[in-house]
């Protein structure tokens, strides 16, 4: 062997961790199990998706867990033509900040238009895309994790966004945000 | 921290308490040139250290830089693989990834030529013998699976020869 | 305050990969040239503090390692930040000031090549609802670039002027990793790599290392012709959760700048530790930047972006300048987290 061949090796470093959620988090993922998405209500009374313990300019305790809609609208996107490992999906797709309804933050997810850039743009519609509920006879799988069959209570309860087929309805939405936005 | 309040409809539903988020993410070392050469070294079932130029010390594994001075250890310098205990522990509580019989111990060993310890196990030896200033050699793992890792040291044993002198081992202790 | 400057800096030749020698054997020639340059002996050090990622590097407590390329003997008073080098400046700046220390080595190295360096920054995301989305810093980026654009805050033509006059800078800096005469149209010819991000707005993956020494009052005035002195140093964070902040400006340098005194003088250059295109603008704005006030004489991050080491490489390119004449007062940033949300601004002045 060459005496000044340098060496490598490959190397895995493994995080297996499970993390604790708190009653606010908590809250986010029993809700996700139960197909349904909530926020918490801002110092200033905003509507903040995913929830947050505390106010993010004021600090103080957040407290009440709002339920918001299914769906939304995108307020940006990126396109990611090839996936990174562990990405949501291993063929071309977007991620999007979605500003659901009732909620006055966005929260990010990846949106399916099957591999279509094309498809997206601001202000459309979205909707989440839900992964099954468990069967009743069906044991909750202690070990899942973002490769779960069905709904445990993690952000990959939902799959992704997906587009709603109401393009009258997107352009309206369009317009509405940008008269908010000023 | 305040009690949150939840909507009608999370109410009575049994709550999330925990979430699983495994990871995992892959690296391709690379050793450098002072760690490489010390392999390569082994492989050729050669210990070479590197001394500094400063304060004359030789060190083993070499890593190319000098932790006292900070300068750069170029000369090689080659080692026996006889050297001597001066710390040691016995491991008495299995843990993952061991192969040892329990109990079993591991030692820092001075090898001679050099200034520094390294750390491997002792065996052939009733693990209550073991002790500080015990004179031991290398048992190398057989021709053909020797490599460039300090495994190809199966492990250390006592050599036969007298304890050395505490004043030959106590700037290591 | 006590005033404090930068008299020394050294830098590797910041490369794609590094990989024949590890990172002592990368630090290693750097100290003994900040060393030098500041006519200082290892031992007349009293504080040390060093800046890298356990994260980037795939193993924890990586940098206590890196401390043999000092040599940490006798025992040495030291500090660690796994954040950008910038801020282990500024932890000593504030030891500094409390009197702890004269003179302070601060160093900073990432090797981006073992690893892959988007999926390695998706672990200071959220972990409850980002992290298991393994959602990239070029993604997020790209989406920030995106509100900007359809806000008008800023245009791609100008995301693609910020890579021409980078290129050209980094063409002259002989330790940038990219460098080259561009034009902004053929820039934008480009196929999108990250939709609406091109490849060339996004920062190249690096492999490199940073050494700096700082020294306060009249220890300063002793070892260097003309120290670079630290006039106003902040540093501001926002919230972490990106559906939160108005992504297309950044309050945080807003703040910053205006708390280190950007605007009490004229600025003759600025180097901005803006690791995508889009946010060079962002910035430029947020500091109240003049259109004909230079921005990275070095090419900046998007000419070799050393992770945990970019922000201290801007310091240490603005103190180099301020030292040998080419301008007095000059502007130093540094960022961390995603999409700007973590920002230190630090005004430097020659004497």
């Amino acid at each position: 062997m060459d005496g000044e061949q340098v060496l490598t090796a490959p190397v895995t470093i493994e995080y297996p961790f499970r993390r604790t959620t708190g009653p606010v988090i908590g809250a986010f993922m029993t809700g996700l199990r139960e197909g349904l998405i909530v926020g918490i209500r801002g110092a200033d009374g905003r509507v903040l998706v995913p929830p947050q313990e505390y106010d993010p300019l004021t600090a103080e305790d957040l407290t009440e867990i709002v339920e918001v809609g299914n769906a939304g609208v995108v307020t940006t996107w990126c396109w990611i033509d090839e996936p990174l490992e562990g990405q949501p999906f291993d063929r071309s797709f977007a991620w999007a900040l979605v500003r659901l309804d009732g909620a006055d933050t966005a929260m990010v997810h990846a949106l399916d238009t099957g591999g279509d850039p094309s498809a997206v743009h601001t202000g459309m519609r979205v909707q989440a895309r839900w992964r099954p509920a468990r069967p009743a006879d069906v044991e909750a799988d202690s070990k899942a994790d973002d490769g779960g069959r069905y709904r445990e209570g993690h952000i990959l309860d939902i799959e992704c966004f997906e587009p709603v087929t109401d393009s009258a309805g997107a352009i309206d939405q369009l317009a509405a945000d940008q008269e908010v936005a000023r | 921290m305040s009690e949150i309040t939840l909507p009608a409809s999370l109410q009575g539903v049994a709550p999330v308490k925990s979430i699983r988020t495994p990871a995992s993410l892959e690296y391709q070392y690379s050793a450098g040139r002072a760690s490489s050469r010390f392999l390569n070294n082994v492989a050729q079932k050669r210990l070479v250290g590197q001394r500094c130029p400063t304060c004359l010390k030789v060190y083993v594994p070499p890593r190319g830089s000098c932790p006292t001075c900070g300068v750069a250890t170029d000369e090689d310098v080659e080692l026996t693989d006889n050297g001597t205990i001066t710390s040691f522990c016995v491991v008495n509580v299995p843990f993952m990834g061991t192969l040892m019989d329990i109990p079993y111990v591991s030692a820092l060993i001075v090898l001679d030529g050099s200034d520094i310890p390294i750390m491997h196990l002792i065996q052939e030896v009733p693990y209550d013998e073991v002790h500080p200033g015990m004179r031991v050699e290398a048992v190398w793992v057989p021709d053909d699976e020797i490599g460039a890792t300090l495994e190809s040291i199966r492990y250390f044993r006592p050599n036969g020869e007298p304890d050395a002198p505490f004043d030959s081992y106590k700037e290591n202790v | 305050m006590r005033d404090v400057a930068i008299i020394s800096f050294a830098q590797t030749r910041h490369r794609r990969e590094i990989s024949d020698i590890n990172e002592v054997e990368m630090l290693m020639p750097l100290m003994g040239e900040a060393l030098a340059e500041a006519g200082i002996a290892k031992e007349r050090v009293d504080f040390v503090c060093s800046a890298s990622s356990d994260y980037l590097a795939g193993q924890p407590f990586s940098f206590v390692m890196s401390l043999d390329a000092f040599g940490p003997w006798p025992p040495i008073s030291e500090s660690h930040v796994d954040m950008d080098g910038a801020w282990a400046l500024y932890e000593a700046w504030v030891k500094m000031q409390m009197g702890k220390t004269d003179i302070a080595l601060v160093y900073a190295y990432g090797k981006s090549s073992p690893g892959n360096i988007r999926r390695v920054m998706s672990r200071q995301l959220d972990p409850y609802s980002l992290g298991p989305l393994w959602l990239d810093s070029v993604s997020m980026a790209a989406m920030q670039a995106r509100l900007g654009l359809e806000a008008g805050a800023f245009t791609e033509k100008q995301m693609a002027d910020v890579v021409a006059a980078s290129r050209r800078h980094g063409a002259a800096n002989p330790f940038a990793q990219l460098g080259g005469e561009f034009d902004a149209g053929a820039l934008l010819a480009e196929p999108e790599f990250v939709s609406p991000l091109r490849k060339h707005d996004c920062p190249p993956v690096t492999d490199g290392a940073a050494v700096l020494i700082l020294a306060a009052g009249d220890v300063a005035r002793e070892l260097s012709e003309r120290p670079a002195w630290i006039r106003g140093i902040d540093h501001r964070i926002e919230a972490a959760a990106l559906g939160v902040r108005d992504l297309t400006r950044s309050v945080s340098t807003e703040q910053a700048g205006a708390r280190a005194g950007v605007a009490d003088g004229p600025v003759d250059f600025a180097e901005l530790h803006a690791p995508f295109a889009h946010q060079e603008l962002i910035l430029r704005s947020a500091l109240g930047l003049a259109d004909d006030v230079t921005v990275n004489p070095s090419g900046g991050a998007l000419c070799a972006n050393p992770i945990m080491t970019a922000g201290l490489i801007r310091f240490g390119e603005a103190a180099t300048r301020i030292g040998r004449g080419d301008g007095d007062r000059a502007v130093a940033h540094a960022t961390s987290g995603p999409c700007l949300q973590q920002n230190l601004v630090c005004v430097l002045e020659g004497e």
